[in-house]
């Protein structure tokens, strides 16, 4: 996917974000949101023990003890609080952290994600998925519409080993907004110059919409 | 008052034997006993299960212990970055059990604690769920989840006084706290011991009774990252 679409991906999910709410930013687009969030200030969680995460530091400021969970040095916002892995688990399973913006391998048409194993391959890797689809308030996906290969990501059913039974509330593409209501795949708003049956065509998963929206 | 020993980094494998479940902090390579496992690395100790949350990465940190064929199991919630694990994995050589990480760093909070286990909605309806008893509290599903405990920890801090109360650097605190609740024997590797009194006492994130022995670190940082300094 090309850098300008990813940053599309990452300004428009800054738009569903509120003024002061704690966020954990997943690996991959989800990074790219600190740089776009204009006046609006959040409190950056990283599961490996940080609340309060600030930018990337100067070359000569990097400490190895002060990263992210992509192993990324980082800072330290004013008011920032660190802690060990197991209080900082207990925040993000005991429902207070606000959002979890996530990447996904498929979602499917009830929400449910896939993000931590393809089958047949040998990706030994599960992190904090898991416990961050179960336990942010609202779970936001940033993705591709399509896998590298073209692949539909928004599919009918996860033929993907699946994340956890608790449902996206919403997945931003370069492509499109898609809300997750009551176990259906509603379109919100098309971000690109594709026409209705364009975006059908690429995307698996059956999804509502409403025609108001679509010819505007 | 009792001070703890402090050790020679060469005198810590007389507290490991074959076959041991070691518990080892960090993530990643921060916060990672470096000192400690070079020298586990340059024994013949053989049949070692490591729980950490990676195995370090090629050829570093806990990647040592692999590649000099010590270990018969990792357990842990992210080996995808030593491709090394991967592949040992995959010819059938490493056995892994894949844990997600709050599980991974809950588990090991109720061994240190005296707990058995807990229940859990993480992973729940997911491959990771198999095998494990399901019960509905409250109307939500949740899995069992057994404690994790260990033979030996081996964490890293950046200083103890010479009590055994420990201080961290940062996120380098990460699973070391945990880690130095549910080892039989705590072996501490530090940047600085100092003299008791040094740290406040509200600043002291492990208090020393959870400590058995201090080692001074071979690495020091230095541009940010750790360079071994012997």
């Amino acid at each position: 996917m090309r850098q300008a679409d990813r940053i599309k991906i990452a300004k428009r999910i800054v738009q569903e974000l509120e003024e002061g709410q704690t966020v954990n930013l997943g690996v991959g687009i989800p990074t790219l949101i600190p740089d776009y969030l204009g006046d609006k200030h959040l409190i950056l969680q990283s599961e490996n023990g940080l609340l309060g995460m600030g930018p990337t530091p100067p070359a000569d400021e990097v400490n190895m003890d002060l990263i992210s969970a992509s192993k990324a040095p980082i800072t330290m916002e004013i008011g920032a609080s660190l802690f060990d892995s197991s209080s900082s688990f207990a925040m993000i399973r005991g429902g207070h952290i606000d959002v979890a913006v996530l990447g996904v391998l498929q979602v499917d048409q009830t929400g449910e994600i896939a993000n931590w194993a393809v089958p047949g391959e040998t990706i030994l890797g599960v992190g904090g998925a898991m416990d961050l689809v179960v336990g942010a308030k609202k779970i936001i996906i940033a993705t591709s519409h399509t896998s590298k290969n073209g692949e539909a990501k928004f599919v009918k059913e996860l033929s993907f080993p699946t994340s956890g039974i608790t449902k996206a509330d919403l997945a931003v593409s370069e492509h499109a907004v898609f809300k997750f209501e009551e176990g259906r795949m509603k379109l919100v708003e098309i971000l690109s110059d594709i026409s209705i049956e364009e975006l059908q065509e690429m995307t698996e998963a059956a999804f509502t919409y409403d025609r108001l929206l679509v010819k505007k | 008052m009792k001070l703890k020993k402090r050790l020679e980094e060469t005198e810590i494998l007389k507290f490991i034997k074959d076959g041991d479940q070691l518990l080892v902090g960090g993530f990643g390579l921060s916060g990672t006993p470096l000192t400690l496992i070079d020298r586990l690395a340059a024994s013949s100790l053989k049949n070692l299960t490591v729980v950490s949350n990676n195995l370090g990465e090629p050829g570093k940190g806990l990647g040592k212990l692999l590649t000099g064929n010590l270990l018969k199991k990792a357990i842990g919630s992210y080996f995808t970055t030593n491709r090394d694990a991967v592949q040992a994995w995959a010819d059938g050589n490493l056995e892994i059990q894949l844990i997600p990480q709050g599980t991974l760093a809950e588990a090991v909070r109720c061994g240190g604690a005296g707990i058995g286990g807990f229940y859990t909605k993480t992973a729940v309806g997911t491959q990771l769920a198999e095998g494990k008893e399901e019960k509905i509290i409250d109307g939500e599903r949740y899995i069992f989840e057994k404690a994790i405990k260990g033979d030996v920890s081996l964490i890293k801090a950046q200083k103890a006084d010479r009590l055994g109360n420990l201080v961290y650097d940062h996120t380098g605190r990460n699973f070391n706290p945990v880690m130095a609740t549910a080892g039989k024997i705590v072996i501490a590797e530090v940047d600085e011991i100092v003299e008791i009194g040094t740290l406040s006492p509200s600043e002291i994130v492990t208090p020393h009774v959870y400590v058995d022995y201090i080692v001074q670190s071979n690495y020091a940082k230095k541009g940010g990252v750790y360079v071994a300094s012997s």
